[in-house]
């Protein structure tokens, strides 16, 4: 199986590089779009800024390869968040994959939202087969808000989305590299598609 | 819910784990990998390396230990220790730590912090303030604890919430090494001030220190060092006690 991890100015890619070195996969780093549509999985890791993201796939042309492919594509953390219509972070207009907007969180208790948290998975197939009381570690001070396409959820300061998925594409806030067995969980999910 | 974290400190010198009593007596206490692993393994929800190498090859050698626990623990882990520039703070994420953790560098010169905010995210800089009580007041200390600055530490921290830090990684100089008790009062009237999350750092000795300083010291998260390494408090005892007690903590299978 050819996993292709889409390489652009985002802070954790060789994380992500190494969780799936850790199940046995040799992903391959890229920012070449024939490369990117080959592969049978692609992932869009993130963190860092939002509009800066943006800006840097928009001049690479990668928005349009990432919002066009038909093979599953799984965002993460940032990923999950350019994946929607609009962030609230250095106003950006995103990907709009899912038809969603990404707000900061209201200044009523710390931010980021930082740390291990649990999650309620109310459908879709990325979130099966966790155990009951499944914990990822999210560092997050924006937030998709609830939507058609949210498969998960979560209470911090109020209720956001954890997971989005919609025909071919996934999406997931915390940062399932580094989220234990939990977050390898999710992972293997979205490899057995 | 956000759960309470636990972060085992493992300090490192030369690749090999070592933990100072009071920063300066030292003992060697293995691999650091392989604790690393263990430590994942049995529900630790963060890992800190610090590192005490004072070589000029600290770098490179703290480099190569930052790839292999990147490549085998696959839960978040802090670098810390004598990183004072742009390009150790790239070198250390770009290897795959998560978070480096600054001190006496951000005492020095404090607009780093918001230099490395702006290039990396808050959410990778930590800011870890050595803290002691010192003629009434609570005085700031950099290079490992050594050194009295002028600087007191409430203003401090405020100035580093306020210049971009993610994190604050508060240890009390007069609790560390000595087992009885984390600073409580100290940590929340910083966690009360502070809107960023405060790590409480010195003085574990027993679990119920830990309930204490998540309760009265209202910290996000402790980390400790000798206790876990010489298994005097395993981790998933010490967690299955704070669940006992209504502090919302992370299990793992």
């Amino acid at each position: 199986m050819e996993i292709a991890v889409i390489k652009y100015n985002a802070g954790n890619i060789q994380s992500v590089i190494y969780a799936l070195e850790r199940l046995g996969l040799q992903p391959l780093l890229t920012d070449q779009p024939e490369e990117i549509h080959r592969a049978d999985k692609v992932i869009f890791p993130g963190q860092g800024e939002a509009s800066s993201a943006m800006r840097y796939l928009r001049e690479r042309k990668l928005d349009q390869v990432i919002k066009n492919l038909k093979q599953p594509v799984l965002g993460i953390c940032v990923g999950l968040q350019l994946m929607c219509q609009f962030s609230e972070e250095g106003n950006a207009e995103c990907l709009g994959i899912f038809d969603v907007t990404v707000k900061r969180f209201p200044a009523r208790s710390k931010i980021p939202h930082m740390g291990w948290n649990d999650l309620k998975v109310t459908g879709g197939v990325l979130c099966q087969h966790l155990r009951q009381d499944a914990y990822l570690y999210y560092v997050h001070s924006y937030y998709a808000e609830l939507s058609e396409y949210t498969t998960a959820t979560n209470d911090y300061i109020l209720p956001f989305s954890v997971a989005l998925e919609k025909d071919n594409f996934y999406a997931i806030q915390p940062h399932l590299e580094k989220s234990g067995r939990d977050g390898e969980q999710i992972l293997k999910n979205f490899l057995a598609l | 819910m956000l759960t309470k974290r636990i972060i085992p400190c493992l300090d490192v010198k030369n690749g090999r784990t070592v933990k100072g009593v009071n920063f300066v007596e030292l003992r060697d206490a293995g691999d650091p990998v392989a604790l690393a692993k263990i430590y994942a393994e049995e529900g630790a929800d963060e890992l800190v390396f610090l590192d005490i190498t004072a070589t000029v090859e600290k770098r490179k050698t703290l480099a190569a230990l930052v790839k292999k626990v990147a490549e085998q623990v696959n839960i978040p882990f802090t670098v810390g220790g004598g990183i004072s520039s742009r390009e150790d703070v790239e070198t250390m994420l770009y290897t795959g730590a998560d978070k480096v953790s600054i001190n006496s560098a951000a005492v020095n010169r404090p607009e780093l912090i918001e230099e490395l905010a702006a290039n990396y995210g808050s959410q990778c800089i930590v800011v870890a303030i050595d803290t002691r009580f010192v003629n009434g007041r609570h005085v700031v200390h950099t290079h490992g604890g050594r050194y009295p600055t002028e600087v007191e530490t409430f203003a401090w921290a405020k100035e580093v919430q306020e210049r971009g830090a993610g994190e604050i990684l508060l240890t009390s100089m007069d609790h560390d090494g000595t087992k009885k008790g984390f600073a409580h009062t100290l940590t929340a009237q910083l966690s009360d001030a502070l809107t960023i999350p405060i790590i409480a750092s010195g003085g574990a000795g027993t679990m119920e220190h830990f309930m204490d300083v998540f309760t009265f010291g209202k910290a996000d998260a402790a980390l400790a060092a000798s206790i876990f390494h010489y298994k005097e408090i395993p981790v998933p005892q010490l967690k299955a006690y704070l669940q006992q007690h209504q502090i919302p903590v992370r299990i793992v299978a």
